[in-house]
């Protein structure tokens, strides 16, 4: 196990070695998935970081909430860095509004001494912070009020990650929470927080920042002349691209810049080395779906490519069953049997009864035979002796109100079980391609969450690594 | 009917596939659509199959009725040469503005310049014209960014317009926005039946208007089959069980007694009957919030067995029903 990524963090104790699911696990055991364990991972002192990534929607905002508030109820003291997150959210944390300020979670058990604090990222304020801090009044005062920094700082691309960057810096140096749990920007690509910073520092040491600065700096037209006739060239054409007065703006912003851009780089620096020290650890975030998973996929070698410390995967809004011995294809067949019946009562009471398997091609609702691997079918623990003998009820003897209802239940499953198969496909295709990484499953729950409740029940579920708890399949085992 | 549909969404409900069945929906009757890709995700060849899509309008696919889908993957690095090319001949130059790191400083950290660029293609293609003097395009159609990001890149031009007040990026920002907030331009918001992202869609629906972007329809993605009624769902719970366990083992599930098979999956069933009838309730909440919006409401099915290509004519063909196009 050490050369797998997922244990460069200082032990593997949050990624136990290959361990199947149990016997008594529901049929999502097809491979053997190796568990991420949350608890170890929140408990371990050393831990001081997770960054929580993945693509837009697959629930990365509620999962760093949820991670927060657990590890606050065991002990820690933590605080959540959000950066967009849905009102509802927020006030799930009992707070309405987040600022770029860290707010104490009311409501939360602190029995075991920990703490909640939640915050919102604002990116322009946080820009704004880091140039007060960093410049004199004055230089301060001419850098806010440039139109160009005012672009810049209200959200280009990219901003946004930086910021979020810089602000996870600034949280782990004032070294008051023991444990900081980052969300990530919905960027387009869920990277851009991790070359945001790069890309920042690749401008500033650039060529193109020193021709950008000359004429400002020694002077006007003097200074064209040290510039090569290609250089001046260049300013000429900016110049006439953008407008001579934007340029203009731009040149003011980064000549009232220049003394802070060797801290940027720094602190740019700084942040990405502590992203890749030991005590953090990333998770990547996704939905059993296959765009998701794709991404995740990236994640993960995009990480390991980065020297990041991945954790494992939370795989969030995953179906399952808890009469998952019943296949779609028997369920369905099962369903028509009991209309078809009702139908011949209708027709004058004959007790007529076809077997399933007759049954199979007919259904309007046609069940995937052929998407559906034969060998991904659980076992199947209906017995076929089970089809209905002269010792069962005839269908057409029973209440039919009750085989109506009965009917839609099953095609109700049948709809529950091709969807969990489905699920199950694309989650297989992700671990075939990185069986190292270690998953933890989240059982779908059928509203959003609203209130400290909700969230701690995506925490135990999350712990739990079980999509709902374990008890149900013990009539099944 | 706009001849530049814009589709965005929350992140996760499907706005790149519902892009594209729309691009197919109105390449219909020897139509020409145009599906533009603009956050370099590559996620329209992935959907058609095809392999990764360059800077260049390419046929992708072929509607019934003779109808032709061309993609475009804009990449804003070589959408910025094209531009400097096309208006300055800046040929040499160019090169020498990319080796100085401009094109990149352009294109990733000037504020907007990356999303005027983007915005600024998709308008030439609606406005672009063939020698006989039709349209090259009868429909573009863009894949635009998320929900909450959407206003923001449709409308930088504006701020970029105030930002350079002259100029020719000036003057490109202005025709952008012309095109854009005139009826020329049609904003769909696709979403799911869930409260995040209806939240979201009434809150964008909101930011667009303010900035004067033209709000075109609502799209609920991935809406699933009613299976149980409202009335049935009732019923589930007051029949005894004993009745759905005799159902169940007339239907061949196995024996009605005690612990017998067909009475184990009684409460299994009933539990999921239960949070359907959940998620039914939720549903049906979000529909009203939806429809209150007082916008033309489409709705598009879940695909059982995910999205492939099949699955993409089939949601085009639909909303060709729905009189989406």
């Amino acid at each position: 196990m050490n050369s797998d990524p997922a244990a460069t963090h200082d032990d593997t104790a949050f990624a136990p070695d290959t361990t199947p699911h149990p016997a008594t696990a529901p049929p999502h055991a097809l491979a053997p998935v190796r568990l991420l364990e949350v608890d170890p991972l929140l408990d371990d002192p050393k831990t001081r970081i997770i960054v929580c990534c993945g693509s837009g929607g697959v629930g990365k905002t509620t999962t760093a909430a949820a991670l927060g508030l657990r590890a606050a109820e065991r002990g820690r003291k933590v605080v959540v860095l959000t950066i967009d997150p849905a009102r509802r959210l927020a006030q799930s944390m009992g707070i309405d509004a987040l600022d770029n300020t860290p707010r104490r979670v009311k409501g939360i058990e602190e029995t075991a001494g920990g703490e909640l604090h939640a915050m919102m990222l604002d990116m322009k304020r946080t820009f704004d912070e880091i140039v007060e801090a960093h410049a004199d009044r004055e230089r301060a005062a001419a850098i806010l009020s440039n139109p160009f920094y005012q672009s810049l700082s209200a959200g280009f691309a990219g901003t946004q990650e930086y910021m979020a960057m810089e602000k996870l810096g600034q949280l782990r140096a004032r070294d008051e929470w023991d444990l900081i749990v980052v969300d990530t920007p919905p960027s387009r690509s869920a990277l851009d927080f991790l070359d945001a910073p790069k890309r920042l520092g690749s401008f500033l040491d650039g060529k193109l920042i020193r021709v950008l600065m000359a004429p400002a700096k020694v002077g006007g037209r003097a200074g064209m002349k040290f510039l090569n006739v290609g250089m001046s060239m260049m300013t000429g054409a900016l110049g006439k691209l953008l407008g001579g007065q934007l340029l203009k703006d731009v040149q003011t912003f980064v000549a009232a810049m220049d003394t802070m851009f060797g801290g940027f780089r720094t602190r740019a620096d700084a942040t990405y080395k502590l992203l890749q020290a030991p005590g953090t650890a990333f998770l990547v975030v996704a939905a059993p779906e296959r765009d998701a998973l794709r991404e995740a996929a990236y994640f993960v070698e995009r990480l390991a490519a980065e020297d990041m410390p991945l954790a494992g995967l939370v795989l969030n809004r995953v179906h399952s069953s808890g009469a998952a011995q019943l296949s779609s294809e028997r369920a369905l067949a099962a369903a028509e049997n009991l209309e078809e019946a009702r139908i011949v009562d209708q027709e004058g009471g004959k007790a007529g009864l076809r077997n399933s398997p007759d049954t199979y091609g007919s259904s309007e609702s046609s069940p995937s035979e052929d998407s559906v691997p034969a060998e991904s079918v659980p076992a199947e623990s209906v017995p076929a002796e089970s089809v209905p003998d002269e010792g069962s009820p005839a269908a057409a003897d029973m209440d039919p109100s009750a085989r109506h209802i009965t009917a839609g239940l099953l095609r109700l499953h049948a709809e529950r079980m091709r969807l969990l198969f489905r699920e199950q496909r694309t989650r297989d295709r992700f671990t075939a391609l990185h069986p190292e990484v270690a998953v933890a499953e989240v059982g779908a729950l059928p509203g959003d969450v609203h209130d400290l409740v909700g969230l701690r029940d995506i925490g135990d579920r999350l712990a739990a690594n079980w999509p709902e708890p374990a008890e149900e399949y013990d009539a099944h085992a | 009917m706009s001849r530049l549909q814009v589709v965005s969404g929350k992140g996760g409900t499907g706005k790149t596939t519902v892009a594209a069945a729309l691009a197919l929906a109105l390449a219909t009757e020897g139509k020409r659509t145009l599906l533009v890709e603009v956050e370099g995700r590559q996620g329209i060849a992935q959907l058609f199959e095809t392999e990764a899509l360059p800077y260049e309008e390419r046929k992708i696919a072929v509607a019934p009725g003779g109808g032709e889908v061309y993609a475009l993957a804009i990449d804003p690095e070589l959408a910025l040469l094209d531009y400097l090319q096309m208006f300055y001949k800046l040929g040499t130059a160019g090169r020498a503005l990319k080796k100085l790191g401009a094109i990149d400083f352009a294109t990733t950290i000037a504020p907007g310049l990356r999303d005027v660029l983007l915005t600024g293609k998709a308008c030439e293609a609606v406005r672009r014209k063939d020698k006989s003097g039709r349209f090259a395009y009868d429909y573009v159609v863009m894949d635009a960014p998320p929900t909450g990001r959407v206003t923001r890149f449709l409308n930088v031009n504006d701020e970029v317009a105030g930002l350079a007040k002259i100029g020719p990026i000036h003057n490109q920002a202005q025709a952008v926005m012309r095109v854009l907030k005139s009826p020329a331009t049609a904003v769909h918001l696709v979403t799911l039946l869930e409260e995040m992202p209806v939240q979201e869609t009434v809150d964008g629906i909101a930011e667009l208007r303010s900035a004067g972007l033209p709000v075109g329809r609502v799209i609920v993605n991935m809406v699933r089959p009613t299976v149980l009624d409202q009335a049935e769902l009732e019923f589930a719970h007051t029949a005894p069980p004993s009745s759905i366990a005799a159902s169940l083992s007339g239907a061949g599930l196995g024996g009605a007694g005690r612990g017998e098979l067909a009475e184990r999956l009684v409460a299994p069933l009933l539990r999921q009957a239960d949070e359907y009838a959940e998620r039914f309730a939720l549903e049906r909440e979000q529909r009203a919030v939806l429809t209150e919006l007082d916008l033309p409401l489409h709705e598009l099915p879940l695909l059982a067995e995910g999205m492939d290509l099949a699955g993409l004519y089939e949601l085009a063909t639909e909303l060709r029903q729905q009189g989406i196009s």
